[in-house]
């Protein structure tokens, strides 16, 4: 059983979710997706790690073999190549690796060399298997790596945990298109709404069932859980912004294996997900 | 020289663009002949790498010294390849900068931040 969890905008409660879902698991696999600043580790600190580099193809120049046709500069769709009446200018981090260029230069001038743009980490936290996926600072574009950890999930058996990036763009979609069911996490705020409302629209496009988690949850007017009920959303569960949950998470720690409130609470969520997630599949 | 910039209309009077690579036109004027002429920039629509196919347009047009308010690190390498002078606008009046560039007023453009581009 594989579940995504995402949420449009950052800091809404992605990993705190997917890291006590893991750990609720017991036995399970954690892919942190949010390749740019994975924070998974951090609370789960896994040991025995083992790297894998993630490299992707960009186009070398032969300068003796380039006549300056241009013909690879109006070719590239993502503006990657410029000539600047000298030379080509070739700019790696916003390449998308298509190949284009190489196929349309009739000097053959132009070949494809291997560049790396971040790495893939394994650990062991008890008996979770943590995937971290990890961009090197600087790069733009991060769906190789999600590529890579995709490719791992694949091979999953048993209950997997895929905590995605903020957003609903590119690098959302190839994190969530593995997933069986869909966690979507929403904040008590008119910004957390028009993200929730974002995600829920990616959930219907791409036709997964799913389930909203709302967090930071006050005794105030929550304009997420309203469009859940308008909607006819299913809430399964509410996590209160709460002194001891942040507490604890600051410190690094698991709110499930240290407050047995949320030992409750994460164990209940978890029963609740694959429940649904069976039901729908 | 061949002077150019970020324009906000194909009109003298609506000044120097805030974006270098989003501006719908820009200004080519030529200090010798004292003509200049507005240039559509066709990257201001893409989603990705318009400061780098800004930078080529204002290549192909012969530039040799850009004034623009500010300037991306992709736009900047390709600019700087191909030995364009790089400087500061004061002001969004176009005559006035380009009178002052080539009083040898402005300063050159030291500040490139990291650019738009991502996913």
């Amino acid at each position: 059983m594989k579940i995504a969890v995402l949420s449009g905008k950052g800091g809404t409660g992605k990993t705190l979710v997917s890291v006590n879902l893991a750990a609720a698991a017991g036995k399970a696999s954690y892919l942190d997706c949010d390749v740019e600043e994975p924070n998974g580790h951090l609370f789960f600190k896994p040991e025995g790690i083992e790297t894998r580099q993630v490299k992707v193809p960009v186009p070398r120049v032969d300068k003796e073999l380039c006549d300056g046709c241009r013909k690879c500069v109006d070719c590239c769709t993502f503006n990657a190549l410029a000539h600047t009446g000298k030379e080509l200018m070739i700019l790696d981090r916003i390449c998308h690796s298509c190949g284009g260029c190489v196929l349309v230069c009739p000097q053959k001038a132009l070949s494809e060399e291997y560049r790396v743009i971040g790495r893939v980490e394994r650990g062991l936290w008890q008996d979770v298997e943590v995937h971290t996926g990890i961009l090197n600072t600087g790069e733009a574009i991060s769906t190789p790596i999600l590529e890579d950890l995709m490719n791992q999930v694949r091979g999953l058996d048993g209950i997997v945990i895929i905590d995605a990036p903020p957003g609903s763009a590119c690098n959302v979609m190839e994190s969530i298109k593995e997933a069986d069911y869909l966690l979507l996490v929403a904040e008590p705020s008119i910004f957390g709404l028009h993200n929730l409302e974002m995600v829920h629209e990616l959930a219907q496009v791409f036709d997964k069932p799913f389930g909203v988690v709302l967090n930071k949850v006050t005794e105030q007017f929550n304009p997420s859980e309203q469009y859940c009920l308008d909607k006819k959303l299913r809430i399964l569960a509410k996590i209160p912004f709460d002194f001891e949950l942040g507490e604890i998470s600051s410190n690094g720690g698991i709110a499930y294996n240290e407050s047995p409130r949320f030992r409750l609470l994460f164990g209940d969520l978890l029963k609740e997900v694959l429940d649904e997630a069976a039901a729908n599949s | 020289m061949i002077i150019g910039l970020p324009v906000n209309a194909n009109n003298l009077e609506e000044g120097i663009s805030a974006s270098y690579g989003r501006a719908p036109f820009y200004y080519i004027y030529d200090s010798q002949t004292k003509e200049g002429h507005f240039v559509d920039n066709k990257a201001a629509g893409d989603v990705g790498g318009v400061g780098v196919k800004s930078a080529q347009l204002i290549i192909d047009q012969k530039v040799e010294a850009l004034i623009t308010p500010r300037l991306g690190d992709q736009a900047a390498q390709v600019l700087e390849g191909a030995e364009i002078g790089l400087y500061k606008s004061q002001g969004t009046d176009i005559m006035e900068n380009i009178e002052a560039v080539l009083a040898s007023e402005l300063e050159k453009l030291t500040e490139i931040h990291p650019g738009h581009h991502g996913n």
